[in-house]
């Protein structure tokens, strides 16, 4: 078991034939992911190969779905056209939609995800800006690589990518049910808190690792719902205690302005939540050892 | 990015939203010529992007163009909460009857718009919520439909407008909103937001946050940017396309991953507590390329600071594998020659680790040392740059 995305995911690409895309499909393919094929309007009716992979490249979303059953699909197109091709797989009914897109307009975001809500909920968005999702040993769907870590119990999720590969490669020995990248954007298509629940509800999940950032409340609204609703152990990490105030660290929601979204006000409310805090990833991995006594 | 308040007054007059007549001054005797263009009483207030200027003595009236040359001359230079002023801003003056509060912004929690509003305006709003909560409207915006007239109207009657007024506050909602979406920003507040004595419903400062990733779209954006306030080696890492902010420390930091990059500023911290203080001197991201390069640029950036006493590299190898990583490395000490001079602690890890490492141990260089944890690089580098003799 796993959340989100599993061994029965079928998987298009939406801007297969660009680098990024290309590059990640092979990847994806690599990793056991059914890719099934890609969109590109302009290059429909066409084909790109990965090794002994000839896959289709459509016109459409719709017209992929229709030929090849995908209910998942990743978003590798540049900013400017992130938007559309989101909006076009929410018309076409995809379940699971990646979103690997960095620099994408914060108002894009919202629209698509207002779009999506509008269309009763049928896609779930992950990012944009955000290395996807990862079920080891079953699918890849974004860039995370596939090689840090394996199948076990522990459910992850982060804004950040490359702590989301350094916390796999502390706990690799383990093994994670599901790790998913959530994008360190101020809006983001799925939260800490809906992957949580997700993870509270998956039977392979035994224990969960939460890491945050600085900037905004999406860690102490966390807190709240894990105070109330989860009853796996929760392990966290907050990147930023050193952080100076009024500058943005990398991500465009990175940012402590005044007295909120400090890493302190974070580690204090997970804390009240029965969460415990490590001070570095490798202490947040010790914690999660001694959670399930291995 | 955050504007100046007459950039904002600007946009909100381009977009039909009520201001008073600004001009803005950077010598006392330019202040002086821009009141006696706006005549009658004017207010001189300084133009930094930070709150509370009026309580740092940011904000004069004045009566004349004497005094508001006399102001001039006092608010400029001063420092408010570090934030130098190099401008400030000549206004007409208003006789003002009621002072409201409004805003929209972004609800990251519901992932969409909201707007805020109060007839308790003037005050600093954190504070007014924690204190009064029941006297801040907090009203959803769903992006699709945007704020509408009936919206506006909906805004001001739960902050509490009275009815003649809710009528003559919409179009000013509404123009706010435009220039919400029009301009992609992620934060447009007026306080105060004015009534005058004569009826007329003004918009008396203005704070305007712009979403960069939105650039595309707004070329014109461009000559709002102002590096005036930001650190020389900020402004050349930025002219080398590098995600670098120039910290207080000690040790240099260079990672890939806005989050690792953070989670080391981190760890070196705590590892300095050993060391008598030793701190990050940047927080440096060189994102998932990390090719020679790139890593040359990052080098010479941070070797420019004459802070550094050490370089703590940090890089999990994902998608970039770290033999690259590894002889970008390599690569970027011989393109800088003699001009590196500082040790370099390496922490690889990831895709291609064994060979990565190889790379830096045949380079066999007098400035690298190699780390196998990230908490022993922090803590190698930590002694390297340490205050304790």
């Amino acid at each position: 078991m796993s959340i989100f995305l599993d061994s029965s995911s079928v998987v298009i690409v939406q801007g297969i034939t660009g680098s990024e895309g290309s590059k990640h499909t092979a990847r994806m393919l690599a990793a056991g992911t059914r890719v099934v094929g890609g969109v590109n309007a302009r290059k429909a009716g066409t084909t790109v190969v990965h090794g002994e992979t000839e896959l289709p490249v459509f016109g459409s979303v719709a017209e992929a779905i229709e030929t090849t059953g995908a209910n998942a699909s990743i978003i590798f197109v540049p900013p400017v056209f992130a938007k559309d091709a989101m909006i076009e797989a929410i018309d076409a009914g995809i379940e699971l939609l990646v979103v690997i897109t960095e620099g994408v307009p914060v108002h894009d975001s919202a629209e698509a995800w207002a779009y999506a809500k509008a269309k009763g909920n049928v896609t779930r968005i992950i990012g944009p800006n955000c290395p996807g999702i990862i079920t080891p040993g079953e699918s890849l769907l974004g860039i995370t690589p596939a090689t840090i870590s394996g199948p076990g119990p522990i459910g992850l999720v982060s804004k950040s990518g490359t702590l989301t590969y350094q916390m796999m490669f502390e706990l690799r020995d383990i093994g994670f049910s599901t790790a998913i990248g959530i994008g360190g954007d101020p809006i983001v298509g799925t939260t800490h808190i809906d992957a949580i629940a997700a993870f509270e509800a998956d039977p392979a999940t035994e224990a969960i690792v939460m890491i945050g950032e600085i900037g905004g409340d999406a860690e102490e609204r966390a807190a709240e719902y894990i105070a109330a609703n989860v009853t796996k152990p929760v392990v966290a990490y907050v990147a930023g205690f050193t952080a100076p105030e009024g500058k943005t660290m990398g991500h465009a929601g990175a940012i402590v302005s005044g007295a909120s979204g400090t890493a302190i006000a974070k580690k204090t409310a997970l804390e009240a939540a029965g969460v415990r805090v490590g001070k570095t990833p490798s202490e947040a991995a010790a914690l999660l050892r001694e959670a399930i006594g291995r | 990015m955050d504007l100046y308040e007459y950039q904002a007054r600007d946009l909100f007059e381009k977009y039909g939203v009520p201001v008073l007549a600004g001009i803005t001054a950077t010598t006392p005797d330019e202040a002086r010529a821009a009141a006696e263009q706006l005549g009658g009483t004017t207010v001189v207030k300084a133009q930094v992007k930070v709150g509370g200027r009026g309580k740092a003595g940011g904000v004069k009236v004045a009566k004349s163009p004497d005094e508001a040359r006399a102001a001039a001359d006092a608010i400029l230079g001063m420092s408010i909460k570090g934030h130098q002023v190099g401008t400030v801003m000549i206004a007409a003056g208003a006789r003002i009857a009621r002072e409201f509060y409004f805003s929209v912004l972004l609800d990251r929690a519901q992932r969409s718009y909201l707007s805020l509003a109060s007839v308790e305006g003037g005050m600093e709003i954190e504070q007014l919520a924690v204190e009064r909560p029941e006297a801040l409207a907090r009203v959803e915006i769903d992006p699709l439909t945007g704020i509408t007239p009936a919206k506006a109207a909906a805004i001001a009657r739960a902050a509490g407008f009275p009815d003649e007024l809710v009528e003559r506050a919409v179009p000013v909602f509404t123009a706010l909103y435009d220039v919400f979406t029009g301009e992609d920003a992620t934060l447009v507040e007026v306080n105060p937001l004015v009534l005058t004595q004569e009826g007329d419903i003004l918009a008396l400062d203005g704070k305007v946050s712009l979403d960069e990733n939105a650039r595309f779209r707004h070329p014109e954006h461009r000559v709002l940017v102002d590096d005036s306030a930001a650190n020389p080696l900020e402004i050349a890492a930025k002219a080398a396309g590098l995600n670098y902010v120039k910290l207080d420390g000690e040790v240099g930091i260079i990672g890939n991953g806005a989050g690792l990059v953070m989670s080391t500023l981190d760890v070196v911290a705590y590892a300095g507590e050993n060391y008598g203080g030793v701190t990050a001197a940047n927080f440096l991201d060189i994102g998932g390329g990390a090719s020679a390069e790139v890593m040359a640029a990052g080098l010479d950036i941070i070797l420019g600071d004459a802070q550094v006493r050490s370089v703590f590299v940090n890089v999990f190898g994902g998608i970039t594998a770290c033999d690259a990583v590894a002889t970008g490395i390599v690569n970027a000490l011989e393109i800088l020659g003699e001009s590196a001079t500082k040790p370099l602690v390496v922490r690889l890890d990831g895709n291609n680790v064994e060979e990565g490492r190889r790379i830096l141990a045949d380079a066999n260089h007098p400035l690298i040392s190699i780390a196998t944890t990230m908490d022993d690089g922090a803590d190698i580098a930590a002694r390297l740059a340490s205050k304790v003799k």
